[in-house]
């Protein structure tokens, strides 16, 4: 099925060309960064975790998102995401790519990280992070590759392999539940110390992973002659709604406890995100245009899947929507919920933190790296879609 | 022929996997980690009793300090004595931004070492002071439950927090688990900001993370951690075993009333503050 | 076979590529390595040469972890001479000289073992001595 990737339109190499140079010019910042050490990157002794950290851990939400597809197909038998599904499991794949390049990104020393693998520590969040991460890595790759096979050959797929789709539910929950706990179990971070943030962290994955397939979809119906049918497309933005709606109100939970307990601790980090904190005569305010941005179009969006025309008639209307949930999701947990995790500091001092322009080189060409392999998998997905049609 | 390919494909891959999960299992069986879990739990269950934190009956050596900031009041350069003798000894660099900043021992004002206490209408001479800031040694270090390699953990002989500079992968988790800023990182190569060498002690290499070790190379030979020693005879900085009844520290913290960072977090700081 | 013309001069090609570290040296070893002998004149190691030559790396590493991890810090004695545990502590006491001893063999052998990064060579330790 490989060889589907090797042939395509000018406007397929003309992409992938794009996002090679993306590429190249992240392997050159990087190539920098690990000769020089991390001090390249806009983290400090303060913020000691930074964009790769934060991408990691929303790109954790888009993997898992694909369960969104998995479950109602596989479980429920909706058959309407018979075609769709294969999209949510591609997805993941590259997702989980990017995660595992963001936390190579980020180690101080690279070569030692099988240090996790020879010293397993089990008291240690980050040990069941690798484990998850890999085996749903994994299993994506094993279940797709699997069912595309069978589906190609027009057979039905192996009775074994449904083992491995079943399992794939709870492990993309746990990827998502594990990569909270790697924040919420920590003593003096308030804004993280909170038994919110897994639930949190789902909703707003079963939002920005869907909306990002309903992206792809729209792009796919218009550059690969891919319908994934209105009904599927229909069905996912009431799953997004949902999702986005139920990750609002967490979040509005967090403001209530902040502000009507009055607790400094509680309070200060989202006062830094949306207000700006003022400390000894300055104000720190460096995230909250992005915040606001992020709550306007996170209503913005939902208002848009309310209006029938908007999600039902208006396929421009629909994709807008769908590119400001996404961005108003990777705001909030992108950027915003890493970063003010670290303000104040457990000594009541500030430092913001601003990334570096080779940082956000190393950060573009991971997301780049990402969109090569997931468009290569949809090339395979959409070619062998194709082939059964004719 | 093509049959016997794939069976011995297959026997080859399940032998390569067992290879590679095989040691990670017989680690994880015989992992010490998880029988100091045991001993957490217990002592969970015995403060659940008096439904309040109380320390673990003693148990072993447990290294602990009492800063008396009464003295460091007295002769605030006592405090510059002792960070000067730390970043001497441990070859500590020093960067002029703070951005790049490696801190064992440092000084900062009452309201951010304390920063869940009261500085309202401060006592004088406490607010003007700086206090003596350094890792807490915790008897139940979050920064150890966090590593995943191991690289932070707690010397069963004595119950300092020490690093092992080989072992850190730089992921900084730590340093997001301390509650007490006490880790820093190697954010680039030290070596060019070391003043001058300690020809005994290494020094650290960019991407790991470091911090105060109490001094663990000098207790081998019998000295006193460097701060210690800096201030010695004033009694600025007491030093001792906290679990032994007739330890000079013992007998200081039965007669003063003493504070610690953040008690509340259940970490069990082993250092304290007479203020 | 289909397809000779290239499979055969492209199996060559590959051949002469892995194999180029052994011929581009005109099938020699190069000259072998002699690291320096202790400058002091101390004839003794902890170990056996054959044993120190083949294990030193193991013994570093256990060394490593009994002072670390375990607290074992005892010393070992050569010829009535106390050392403490350590390649800056011990080796490097007697083999002061990294470059002529570390350096000529693992340059030879293209290892460059990280202990450098933070422990001091004799020489490194000098370039900014403590003066008090």
């Amino acid at each position: 099925m490989i060889e589907k990737t090797l042939k395509g339109k000018p406007a397929y190499w003309i992409w992938l060309a794009f996002l090679g140079m993306f590429m190249a010019v992240g392997v050159a910042c990087y190539a920098r960064q690990y000769l020089f050490g991390l001090g390249m990157t806009g983290m400090s002794r303060d913020v000691s975790w930074g964009l790769y950290i934060s991408q990691f851990t929303f790109l954790v939400g888009v993997a898992a998102g694909g369960v969104m597809l998995v479950l109602p197909y596989y479980v429920h038998n909706y058959k309407v995401f018979g075609k769709i599904t294969i999209l949510g499991e591609f997805l993941a794949i590259g997702a989980i790519t990017m995660c595992l390049l963001f936390i190579m990104a980020d180690l101080g020393q690279p070569t030692r990280a099988l240090n996790v693998v020879f010293h397993p520590t089990p008291h240690s969040m980050l040990f069941y992070d690798m484990i998850v991460l890999n085996g749903y890595l994994f299993l994506n790759i094993l279940c797709g590759w699997v069912i595309l096979t069978a589906e190609r050959k027009q057979v039905h797929p192996p009775k074994w392999i449904y083992f491995f789709v079943y399992l794939s539910i709870p492990f993309a929950v746990s990827i998502h539940t594990v990569t909270a706990m790697l924040y919420c179990g920590l003593p003096g971070r308030h804004f993280w110390l909170s038994a919110i943030i897994a639930p949190r962290f789902l909703a707003s994955a079963f939002a920005a992973g869907p909306a990002l397939i309903i992206i792809a979809c729209l792009i796919l119906k218009r550059v690969a002659n891919f319908d994934a049918g209105k009904e599927a497309m229909n069905k996912l933005v009431t799953i997004i709604m949902y999702a986005a709606l139920l990750n609002t109100f967490f979040v509005f939970l967090e403001v209530f406890v902040g502000y009507y307990s009055n607790i400094p601790g509680h309070k200060h980090s989202i006062e830094y995100l949306f207000f700006g904190l003022e400390h000894h005569g300055h104000v720190y305010n460096n995230l909250v245009p992005f915040m606001w941005t992020s709550v306007v179009l996170n209503f913005g969006a939902l208002g848009l899947f309310a209006w029938p025309y908007a999600r039902k008639k208006n396929e421009f209307l629909l994709g807008l929507s769908c590119v400001m949930i996404f961005i108003a999701l990777w705001i909030d947990k992108g950027l915003g919920f890493v970063f003010a995790g670290f303000v104040p500091n457990p000594l009541d001092e500030i430092t913001e933190y601003i990334p570096t322009a080779n940082e956000l080189g190393i950060t573009l060409g991971i997301w780049a790296t990402g969109l090569f392999v997931v468009t290569l998998l949809y090339k395979i997905a959409v070619g062998v879609e194709h082939e059964i049609e004719e | 022929m093509d049959k016997q390919r794939r069976k011995f494909l297959k026997i080859a891959g399940v032998t390569a996997l067992a290879g590679i999960g095989a040691p990670a299992l017989v680690r994880l069986s015989s992992s010490n980690a998880l029988a100091s879990e045991h001993g957490a739990a217990e002592e969970h269950a015995a403060e659940a009793v008096h439904g309040a934190p109380v320390e673990a009956a003693p148990q072993g050596v447990r290294l602990g300090m009492v800063i008396d900031m009464r003295k460091i009041t007295a002769q605030p350069e006592l405090l510059d004595k002792a960070i000067a003798a730390c970043v001497d000894v441990h070859n500590i660099p020093q960067f002029d931004n703070k951005k790049s900043e490696i801190k064992w021992l440092w000084k900062a004002p009452f309201e951010n070492v304390f920063p869940g206490e009261s500085s309202y209408h401060l006592a004088k001479n406490v607010e003007e002071t700086d206090f003596a800031v350094l890792c807490n040694h915790c008897d139940d270090p979050p920064c150890v439950r966090a590593c995943p390699t191991q690289a932070t953990f707690k010397v069963k002989a004595n119950g300092i927090v020490a690093m092992d500079f080989h072992r850190c992968i730089g992921c900084r988790f730590c340093m997001a688990a301390c509650p007490y800023g006490a880790r820093s990182f190697n954010w680039q190569d030290p070596r060019p900001y070391i003043k001058k060498y300690n020809k005994d002690f290494p020094s650290r290499m960019r991407g790991v993370v470091e911090k105060c070790n109490f001094c663990g190379e000098r207790l081998a030979l019998g000295q006193e951690p460097a701060c210690v020693e800096a201030c010695k005879g004033t009694g600025a900085i007491v030093f001792g075993d906290l679990n032994d009844a007739q330890s000079e520290i013992r007998q200081l913290l039965d007669k003063e009333f003493t504070i610690q960072r953040n008690p509340s977090l259940g970490t069990k700081p082993s250092v304290f503050y007479i203020v | 076979m289909y397809n000779k013309g290239t499979i055969i001069p492209g199996l060559i090609i590959f051949v002469l590529f892995v194999t180029f570290p052994i011929w581009f040296n005109g099938l020699k070893a190069g000259t072998l390595p002699k690291p320096e002998l202790p400058p002091g004149g101390e004839k003794k190691c902890v170990e056996s040469v054959e044993y120190m030559r083949a294990n030193h790396m193991q013994l570093l590493n256990e060394w490593r972890d009994n002072v670390l991890r375990d607290g074992n810090r005892t010393v070992v004695t050569v010829e009535g001479k106390d050392y403490r545990k350590g390649l800056q502590l011990a080796c490097m006491q007697c083999h002061s000289n990294k470059e002529k001893f570390c350096d000529s063999c693992h340059t030879y052998a293209a290892v460059k073992p990280y202990c450098w990064d933070c422990h001091l060579s004799p020489k490194e330790a000098v370039s900014k001595e403590e003066t008090h």
